[in-house]
């Protein structure tokens, strides 16, 4: 085992870990808030990906080809609003009547289901419909796919990229969080949603903005799989979005550093296991499965152990 | 007369009479009904089986599970291992040679394969239970809808028992659907009295209000788990059930497809309700066979064309119109006839 084989499983391993890391903030922070396991959110990202590529497909009239960073960052931007505006609706027409009628939780949990199965037949129809087939190649600027060699050490630009925007954005979100009006504002909602409301504020307005930086962060997190992958299609979002939210449970659900620490270790998991024992590999989606049925044995709060009914964030 | 009011003698009287008409009609239908009924009549007997198990967990415990495709793959690989003679199972694992237990164990009599695929697939719940129900919370969804993907993952991954990816045929159709019905009128029957039983009315109470029933000295955890092992067992045996009548399985058969239909059958009859699930059951399959022009690319109504996949748009935006606006489903967590009795009184003054 030589060096340059570990190292190259530790850049991929950051890099599988980050999307799974941005995800899997958007399912901590809608739970901390509305204790809500949002099932949609892995759809989320899976309409970002698509948006990206209708975008992408509009803008380059459908040829795909010499795609400039202008062309590609103009669509992922659009598909960034889109995706939230989605997010924001999905909160509006399926969950917001039902927390206003006091309905139960399975109520919520069966809706959240609902959201996820009909974004996915959706997109389903409009791919079988307008792009000829489910599976479609995603396509990006030459300048992602361009490989560095250090040594025995090859480093696609992609994988570094991403984890690097993940952490930037992990700071952008801790800084809202922790630093602006409307942060303090949602850590509030998640310690106490009645007393929120009776200071005053629109408890409304700060879930919405709750989801639509949830899902503006998972269209980004769709586009870099989309790009690791190369392919989307619409069923993509379902398990990689039951792994980040495994991912966020392994973290402490309601910590966003825990999110964003899970999400590295169920991508390291991931790469390394099959990595160093290959007959293992075909069982890589059960990992993360595995590790939420240890950690709710041995752990049930996570690593950075948010106890639900006290604090959150 | 209500139901629950009525004495040992009266009950079994009540079964019997149900039973007989049942049985009859089993008997009967074949001769009137043309092969394409039968063969959904057979489909909806199997699903009345996984709905009604599926809302003993969901609808009656209040428990928010997403289980039954991976517990219905369980029961009908293990039905198929078990009836598959060790010649055939040499002959059909080409991926690998099949494991010497798995090779030699055949279990020809369907009685005992149905069992013994429930019992198995109430193990694994077991042991699913244990980590999800010591903590509070919705775990047990995301859990559950995981173990879909374990089990497929792993259905695929070891060849030497499930045949990987190629899956398993030529089983043994004893699921002829004389037999379909028969497992399911004694599935609804043994799940009724359960429901009505003293276990049935705590696991009510966990899904009214867990600390309450904690404080009155119900063993929730243990309550909860028995609620899952039981849904499990019986849809381990429709799973059976459904491998039998099919005649071939492979991995992709079981996908999370299958626990939507369920959940919009329970939610369409009303969580909670045992006829409400049938009644579910019957409506939504009906409802799949009468929209199957909408997945044909060739069929269309003035500028309604059918597209492949649309039906399933239809379907979810039924199950979210549902829990908008009449969330308690028809029959809400009532039985047909207590409406029926309700009616009788207001006629009577």
């Amino acid at each position: 085992m030589d060096i340059s084989f570990i190292l190259q499983q530790v850049i991929n391993g950051f890099s599988l870990g980050s999307m799974y890391a941005l995800i899997a903030i958007g399912y901590t922070l809608v739970y901390g808030v509305l204790r809500l396991i949002n099932f949609a959110h892995g759809d989320i990202m899976m309409v970002g990906a698509f948006l990206a590529f209708i975008f992408l497909g509009i803008l380059t009239e459908w040829k795909f080809e010499h795609i400039t960073m202008s062309v590609f960052l103009t669509a992922v931007g659009l598909s960034i609003i889109f995706t939230s505006i989605i997010g924001v609706l999905t909160y509006v027409v399926a969950y917001k009547p039902l927390l206003d009628k006091n309905a139960p939780k399975i109520s919520l949990l069966i809706t959240a289901i609902g959201i996820s199965f009909f974004l996915e037949s959706l997109f389903n129809v409009i791919a079988n419909q307008y792009f000829g087939g489910s599976y479609q190649s995603f396509y990006f600027p030459e300048i992602f796919s361009k490989i560095i060699k250090i040594g025995n050490v090859t480093i696609p630009v992609l994988t570094i990229i991403v984890p690097v925007l993940t952490l930037l954005l992990l700071g952008l979100v801790l800084y809202i969080l922790y630093k602006t009006k409307i942060g303090i504002a949602i850590r509030a909602l998640a310690f106490d949603i009645q007393t929120v409301k009776l200071m005053g504020a629109d408890s409304n307005k700060i879930i919405a903005f709750v989801f639509a930086l949830g899902s503006a962060l998972a269209a980004i997190g769709g586009v870099s799989y989309a790009m690791v992958y190369p392919s989307i299609d619409p069923y993509m979002g379902m398990l990689v979005g039951l792994k980040a939210f495994a991912a966020a449970v392994v973290g402490g659900i309601g910590s966003v550093t825990g999110a964003v620490i899970g999400g590295f270790i169920l991508g390291f998991v991931e790469v390394a296991i099959p990595g160093f024992f290959p007959e293992l590999g075909g069982w890589k989606d059960a990992f993360a499965f595995i590790l939420l049925i240890f950690v709710l044995l041995f752990k049930p709060t996570g690593i950075m152990g948010i106890d639900f009914e006290r604090q959150r964030f | 007369m209500n139901i629950k009011e009525m004495s040992a003698k009266e009950y079994f009287f009540l079964i019997a009479i149900i039973t007989a008409f049942f049985l009859a009609f089993l008997y009967i239908s074949p001769k009137i009904f043309s092969d394409y009924t039968i063969t959904v009549l057979s489909n909806i007997y199997i699903f009345i089986i996984l709905a009604v198990s599926y809302n003993l967990i969901n609808g009656v415990t209040g428990q928010f599970s997403l289980e039954p495709n991976g517990f219905v793959a369980i029961g009908a690989y293990v039905t198929a291992i078990l009836m598959l003679s060790p010649e055939l199972k040499e002959e059909m694992y080409m991926l690998a040679s099949p494991l010497p237990l798995i090779r030699d164990i055949f279990i020809p009599n369907p009685f005992f394969a149905l069992i013994i695929s429930g019992i198995v697939a109430a193990l694994v719940a077991l042991t699913l239970a244990f980590p999800v129900f010591r903590v509070r919370g919705d775990y047990l969804a995301i859990v559950t809808l995981g173990f879909g993907f374990i089990i497929r993952t792993f259905l695929i991954n070891t060849p030497e028992i499930s045949n990987g990816s190629m899956g398993l045929d030529s089983i043994p159709g004893f699921a002829s659907y004389f037999w379909i019905g028969v497992v399911c009128l004694v599935t609804v029957i043994l799940i009724y009295n359960i429901v009505y039983s003293k276990f049935g009315r705590a696991m009510k109470s966990v899904r009214d209000d867990e600390d309450a029933s904690l404080a009155m000295g119900v063993n929730t955890f243990k309550i909860k788990t028995i609620a899952f092992m039981t849904s499990a067992f019986f849809e381990g045996v429709g799973g059976g059930l459904l491998a039998s009548s099919i005649g071939s399985i492979s991995p992709d058969q079981f996908t999370f497809m299958l626990t939507f239909q369920l959940l919009i059958i329970i939610v369409l009859g009303g969580l909670g309700s045992m006829s409400g699930a049938i009644l579910g059951t019957i409506l939504v399959l009906g409802g799949m066979e009468a929209l199957r022009p909408l997945d044909d690319a060739s069929w269309s109504i003035g500028l309604i064309h059918g597209i492949p996949g649309l039906r399933m748009v239809v379907f979810s935006i039924l199950l979210l119109l549902l829990m908008l606006f009449a969330r308690r489903g028809l029959l809400g967590d009532k039985e047909i006839w207590d409406y029926v009795k309700l009616k009788k009184r207001i006629n009577n003054g």
